[in-house]
């Protein structure tokens, strides 16, 4: 050993230095985020909660080209469809269950429309399973609590599409 | 009819230490936890009540209505027994702790070396524990702990040899009244570091922690207990470290007497001081679990035997030979 290392040794110099680095840390402003009270940030890509968004005019998005169906790992999607009076197809049954989701988000990215969308929101659990058997009314709803920032989140990520 | 009356009064006096000793044990551990996450810029618990100064009661409140399992190939007797142990140890050594000239329970003549038994059998209640689960890892546990307590007990008596030659005599009282001119931290340094050091492995406490070390053992000798019996281990523990805190600042940083002896200090009760002085170290010692990593088991009985015990043994041989010719021994009489 050199003869600095054992001096070091003697009076505990490390430990003096990393005891001293600790006093002064004890004074630092802390990084907790106090959880329920404050949030942290999210970005605009995150996957959250499922939503199926409308146009303006209140009609939904959603054209039942089912691809969100055929692509979704999980096979979480249930589809049905119609062809309406006015010529339009639309669904009668959209359905998610959230207990088989995995969040990958490929049911966004695959939607033509920007229907079905994975909101911000990640504080949905509930007290039984049936609760997360997400159905069209329910999707429909997350879709109108959640369309302005849905629509700020979609805008914001464009250039990166 | 005096005989009853004495008996009352000595019972009023043993609740009147015991339950301001386990009430503090219960606002260290809030304070031990708090420390250790501002160290990590965290903030620790703060939900229970102001600043979270209740939530040791909140987790006392969920050990009780705990389920208490004992393992059915477990030896009942001693299973139980050894919680007990470890907390009626950590609680009666307590009995000669001075807070005051006057505030003692028992100001008895040879009150270190009460300390000093006390404190060594305390390791019975960890064996103990860990031999009655009849599981691996508490048994491990225990055997490290064993080793451990043992080695370092070794240079803890040693080091009091040191305080004592510089006292003469085994009151705490007077160890405490032999420091009005200079604490014996200053002439003693080494000593109280090698004292602090060896406090930290007699009290299981991190960086020493290799009884309950969490990555290898689960939890010592802890595993197997659930509920109020967990706790009563966990109460022992910290009890514990508060005793050594207070036999720190008794030996080393001179007790309930005040730091400066001027006018507005020496007003101060002696109990404030002995609390503040107790409390002080003890940051210390959450401030050691914050920054310093677990040692390994050789290196451990390495710093034990090969280094705290013969640089303690060198110091009683340089105490007594500077106080020897330069005259100083203390008179006994």
């Amino acid at each position: 050993m050199k003869i600095s290392r054992i001096i070091k040794t003697i009076f505990m110099a490390d430990f003096v230095a990393g005891l001293t680095l600790a006093i002064k840390i004890i004074f630092k402003k802390k990084k907790t985020i106090n959880y329920p009270f404050e949030k942290g940030k999210i970005s605009p890509r995150f996957r959250g909660e499922h939503a199926l968004r409308r146009y303006p005019n209140g009609e939904e998005r959603c054209i039942a080209c089912k691809l969100c169906e055929a692509v979704c790992p999980a096979q979480a999607i249930t589809i049905e469809s119609e062809i309406r009076d006015d010529g339009s197809r639309k669904t009668t049954r959209y359905d998610i269950d959230m207990l088989k989701c995995i969040y990958c988000g490929l049911c966004e990215e695959s939607c033509p429309v920007d229907a079905i969308v994975q909101g911000p929101n990640f504080e949905f659990g509930t007290e039984t399973r049936e609760e997360l058997y997400y159905n069209k009314q329910k999707l429909l709803e997350n879709g109108d609590r959640w369309e302005t920032v849905l629509a700020e989140n979609i805008k914001a990520d464009s250039p990166f599409r | 009819m005096i005989y009853i009356n004495t008996f009352f009064s000595e019972i009023y006096k043993i609740i009147f230490l015991l339950l301001p000793v386990l009430v503090s044990v219960a606002l260290v551990v809030w304070l031990d936890r708090r420390v250790w996450a501002f160290v990590q810029k965290r903030k620790g618990p703060n939900v229970v009540g102001p600043f979270g100064i209740l939530q040791t009661l909140a987790d006392a409140l969920k050990f009780i209505f705990k389920e208490i399992i004992i393992p059915a190939s477990a030896n009942k007797i001693i299973f139980i027994l050894a919680p007990i142990i470890t907390l009626t140890l950590a609680l009666i050594a307590w009995a000669v702790i001075p807070f005051s000239n006057e505030m003692v329970l028992a100001n008895i003549n040879v009150g270190i070396l009460y300390l000093f038994a006390i404190s060594t059998l305390s390791v019975y209640g960890i064996i103990m524990g860990g031999w009655a689960s009849n599981s691996k890892y508490p048994f491990l546990g225990a055997i490290r702990s064993a080793a451990q307590m043992i080695s370092y007990e070794v240079s803890i008596g040693i080091i009091i040899i040191n305080v004592l030659l510089c006292v003469g005599s085994l009151n705490l009282n007077k160890i405490v009244l032999a420091q009005e001119n200079v604490w014996f931290i200053f002439p003693l340094f080494p000593m109280f570091v090698v004292f602090f050091i060896s406090s930290l492995a007699e009290t299981n406490r991190p960086p020493f922690d290799l009884p309950e070390a969490e990555s290898e053992l689960v939890a010592g000798y802890q595993t197997e207990y659930s509920g109020m019996m967990y706790a009563m281990f966990w109460l022992g523990e910290y009890a514990n470290i508060l005793l050594l805190c207070a036999l720190g600042s008794i030996l080393f940083l001179g007790g309930w007497l005040s730091p400066i002896d001027i006018y507005p200090f020496n007003l101060v009760p002696g109990a404030i001081w002995m609390i503040l002085k107790i409390l002080g170290l003890f940051i210390l010692f959450s401030l050691v679990k914050a920054i310093v990593p677990r040692y390994r088991f050789d290196q451990l009985m390495r710093l034990g035997w090969k280094i705290f015990l013969p640089l303690s043994l060198i110091w009683v041989v340089l105490t007594a030979s500077f106080l020897f010719f330069l005259d100083m021994l203390p008179i006994t009489g």
